[in-house]
């Protein structure tokens, strides 16, 4: 089970700031171990956002994404309050959710 | 002919105003560029990891290391950072964060010190319970002013071993830590070399170690700081929490005490 997510929300005038990280070790694949074998590839490849149910983010990541990544967004039609629900999938199938209240700003 | 030159004096007149404030903004967004990544510093990760080490029974004794003595009494870690390194009673001697984790794991938790002390570097895939630990505890004293005490004995004697291998300059390279931090407005690169004799650059550097290293993909702390320093001057290894370390560590606190800690900090 990877690390959890580290994740800020909190309203900013009438939208919702919210400042991810997540803790994983992005492999793209290219890289060489001291053995000379190929490190393999290990990625996230989609993030969800969700806020009350409905989706509000969602994107395809790949292997250009740095270590350990920072997200950081706004959206329109959180309150304080809602609950914000953050996933991600990595290559390998393995994943993470982690949710936070956002705050008032 | 002799027209020229003052014309180019002219000429460098009024570009010298125009330069100097594009510099200015140069490093202005320099600046602006690091606070922006200092909001998502993945350190955090690293603290948050350390915090739960740092509670969790481990080791053959099964114990946590939550009654560990860091300087202020068995279990206070908030500001305990910003009293290292220190003389400790219980060792005999003056010890570093670091050095004070090995101890605690030592006795408190039944490792065997070659144990405790054998993954101080973390790699890709193998990541290091000190890294994460230093974090957490130096995370702890975030804002407080650094306030290393120089007065027991072997605290003095601790300062005095650190500023003669501080300017001693040795090995094939006839190095010493002097070479590279004994004078202001050097660089390496793009990298500021503080002048760690001047409170001014030691107060803004050593308070933000350990830092999160974007470099390498990972929490650094002083000892990897030392460790790396004495690579570079193709000095023998510098040994992990070793007493030398040590020294240099109080040698630099001399010069840092007073300056707010900012721990774990954000670096290339």
């Amino acid at each position: 089970m990877a690390d959890p997510m580290r994740i800020r929300a909190i309203m900013a005038g009438d939208k919702v700031e919210v400042r991810v990280l997540m803790s994983h070790e992005m492999e793209t694949g290219q890289r060489k171990d001291a053995k000379g074998a190929v490190v393999p590839a290990h990625f996230i490849q989609s993030v969800t956002v969700s806020c009350a149910g409905k989706t509000v983010l969602s994107a395809q990541w790949g292997p250009s994404v740095s270590k350990n990544p920072f997200m950081h967004f706004r959206f329109k039609g959180g309150k304080p309050g809602d609950k914000v629900s953050i996933s991600w999938v990595d290559n390998k199938g393995e994943r993470r959710t982690d949710e936070v209240v956002i705050g008032g700003g | 002919m002799p027209l020229r030159r003052p014309q180019a004096l002219l000429l460098a007149a009024m570009l010298l105003p125009c330069l100097s404030p594009a510099q200015q903004d140069t490093q202005k967004e320099i600046e602006r560029y690091r606070q922006l990544l200092a909001e998502g510093n993945p350190a955090e990760l690293f603290e948050a990891r350390g915090e739960e080490l740092w509670k969790v029974p481990r080791g053959p004794k099964k114990t946590s290391l939550e009654q560990c003595d860091l300087g202020l009494g068995a279990g206070v870690v908030k500001g305990a950072f910003a009293r290292l390194p220190r003389y400790f009673a219980d060792t005999d001697r003056v010890q570093d964060l670091e050095s004070r984790l090995l101890s605690c794991m030592v006795t408190l938790q039944g490792f065997k010190p070659e144990e405790a002390a054998r993954n101080p570097f973390s790699v890709p895939g193998r990541p290091s319970d000190l890294e994460a630990l230093a974090s957490y505890v130096a995370g702890q004293s975030r804002g407080m002013k650094l306030a290393a005490p120089i007065e027991h004995p072997k605290e003095i004697e601790a300062f005095r071993i650190g500023e003669q291998l501080f300017y001693r300059r040795a090995g094939p390279h006839d190095f010493a830590c002097v070479s590279c931090h004994g004078e202001n407005g050097k660089r390496i690169r793009l990298q500021e070399l503080p002048k760690l004799t001047d409170p001014n650059d030691a107060r803004k550097i050593f308070t933000t170690w350990p830092a999160y290293r974007v470099s390498q993909g990972s929490v650094r702390t002083m000892q990897h700081r030392l460790y790396d320093c004495y690579w570079q001057m193709r000095h023998p290894q510098m040994d992990y929490a070793s007493e030398a370390s040590i020294a240099l560590e109080v040698f630099m606190a001399k010069y840092a005490n007073g300056g707010e800690i900012q721990a774990p900090g954000l670096k290339r």
